[in-house]
């Protein structure tokens, strides 16, 4: 199989992933829960993989760093924990659901909302974000890059308006974190919530939360902490505060191989090398009669995503062809980001996302370029 | 059970400080190990630094070095 679904999850994981987290449910007791050598092992494992992504991110304690399943967790934390009632909120079209469904409940709970809208390239202008800004404003939410598009969102000008104005910014950095360089303090990132089974290369159900300093967010849920057991409240001290309940130490022992690969290898290095094998398919397909491409390709940098259309086929049927006569793995359909699909007029046909790994081969995408030559000749 | 001794304990507000003390003891040749808190000193669970009574100046210079933030400090029979 040809796996190109790597902006889902990437499938293909460094073998010392895999190792550690089989070597962790073997030996590793629960964190925080006792002091005998197994669960000390856990303890420390965890607290290193903390140190390892404060240091990656760019952040100022270890403490600031609270594990989640997943960036959907970690952005219900921070929307949900942050926002009040009579609050106006700011985020974009780009967007996938797990910023928009929390937003739109919130708008329930009587949270203001606007959404910035995108041009039909999917890209953004600094512009509208800085006009939505009113006096209740408290928070602009908004991605480090399009899972639809590829479009990548510079983060540093973002983060210097929310300063000038005195906002929350809150990052979704699911595309990017393991790929792009983030630095939270010189992007002025308030919230950073990011996932380990895309480009941080750990296990699924592995992610987490960057909270500055001195910000309190409401935790999502409160109970077993280790500490301070007859405390009727949740203790407040970072993490603590945001990881109620056994965490995930398995997965999160195969998250702490997969940042000492990142280390060796080098965020530059994979970023390129995923680049030049979207830039070798885009350029292969990009001419081919019937063929739509989405996104902005004028620009060098942008997430290693390829999406696009056949005609007026179902985008469904053609993942479906691609798959059962080229092997090929890509996602179909509307990929959680309905607003993305509006703005570039695509909601009822859906689009055929390609995402690339640098695990990925030459030979692997000039098979993609060819099967989609030949489909759109079919056509 | 062994005979008690007085020592010095310290305790963290989070399982993640008392790591983080242990990480930058070991790194530093600081004396001490993690054990379970004491019952006279907190009913509640948690890890806490042990070690001997005249080590109490190395250690707090080198928390405060590492900015690493204690509880409380005790002194305890263990």
């Amino acid at each position: 199989m040809i796996y190109l679904d790597n902006a889902a999850t990437t499938m293909h994981k460094p073998q010392e992933v895999i190792d550690a987290v089989v070597q962790a449910m073997s030996s590793m007791g629960n964190a925080g829960r006792g002091a005998n050598e197994a669960s000390l092992s856990a303890a420390r494992v965890i607290y290193d993989t903390r140190d390892q992504l404060c240091r990656f991110f760019g952040a100022e304690n270890p403490k600031q760093i609270a594990f989640t399943a997943n960036s959907t967790e970690s952005l219900n934390i921070a929307i949900k924990g942050l926002l009040n009632p009579g609050d106006h909120v700011i985020t974009t079209m780009l967007e996938h659901n797990s910023v928009l469904r929390p937003l739109y409940e919130m708008q329930e709970k009587g949270v203001a909302l606007t959404i910035v809208k995108s041009n039909p390239k999917g890209t953004l202008d600094i512009k509208d974000l800085e006009a939505a800004i009113t006096p209740e404003t408290k928070m602009i939410v908004c991605t480090n890059g399009s899972n639809l598009t590829g479009n990548y969102v510079p983060l540093e000008p973002i983060g210097k308006l929310a300063k000038e104005h005195g906002l929350l910014f809150v990052v979704d950095a699911s595309q990017t974190a393991g790929v792009f360089p983030i630095d939270v303090q010189k992007m002025h990132i308030d919230v950073l919530c990011f996932t380990g089974h895309k480009g941080l290369l750990g296990p699924q159900g592995t992610g987490g939360i960057y909270v500055r300093e001195g910000l309190e967010v409401r935790p999502l849920k409160v109970g077993g902490s280790g500490v301070q057991t007859y405390n009727k409240k949740h203790p407040a001290q970072m993490p603590t505060a945001l990881e109620a309940g056994t965490l995930n130490g398995h997965g999160i022992a195969g998250l702490h191989a997969a940042m000492d690969y990142l280390e060796k290898t080098g965020v530059d290095s994979i970023r390129i090398r995923e680049q030049e094998l979207m830039w070798r398919f885009y350029n292969g397909v990009k001419d081919v009669p019937g063929v739509t491409i989405y996104g902005d390709f004028d620009t060098k940098e942008r997430c290693a995503i390829v999406t696009l259309n056949i005609g007026d086929y179902d985008s469904a049927e053609v993942s479906d062809e691609l798959l059962t006569e080229y092997g090929i793995s890509t996602r179909p359909g509307g990929h959680c980001a309905p607003l993305m699909h509006e703005a570039l007029g695509t909601v009822e046909q859906g689009a055929v996302r390609f995402s690339f790994s640098h695990y990925n081969t030459e030979e692997e995408v000039d098979t993609a370029i060819r099967a989609i030559h030949e489909l759109a000749e079919d056509e | 059970m062994r005979k008690k001794e007085l020592k010095l304990v310290i305790t963290f507000h989070t399982t993640a400080d008392a790591m983080a003390m242990e990480k930058a003891c070991k790194a530093q040749n600081v004396p001490g190990r993690i054990i379970p808190v004491p019952r006279a000193i907190s009913a509640g669970c948690g890890l806490s630094w042990c070690a001997n009574l005249d080590e109490r100046d190395e250690i707090k210079a080198m928390m405060e070095k590492n900015g690493i933030q204690e509880e409380n400090m005790h002194e305890c029979l263990v």
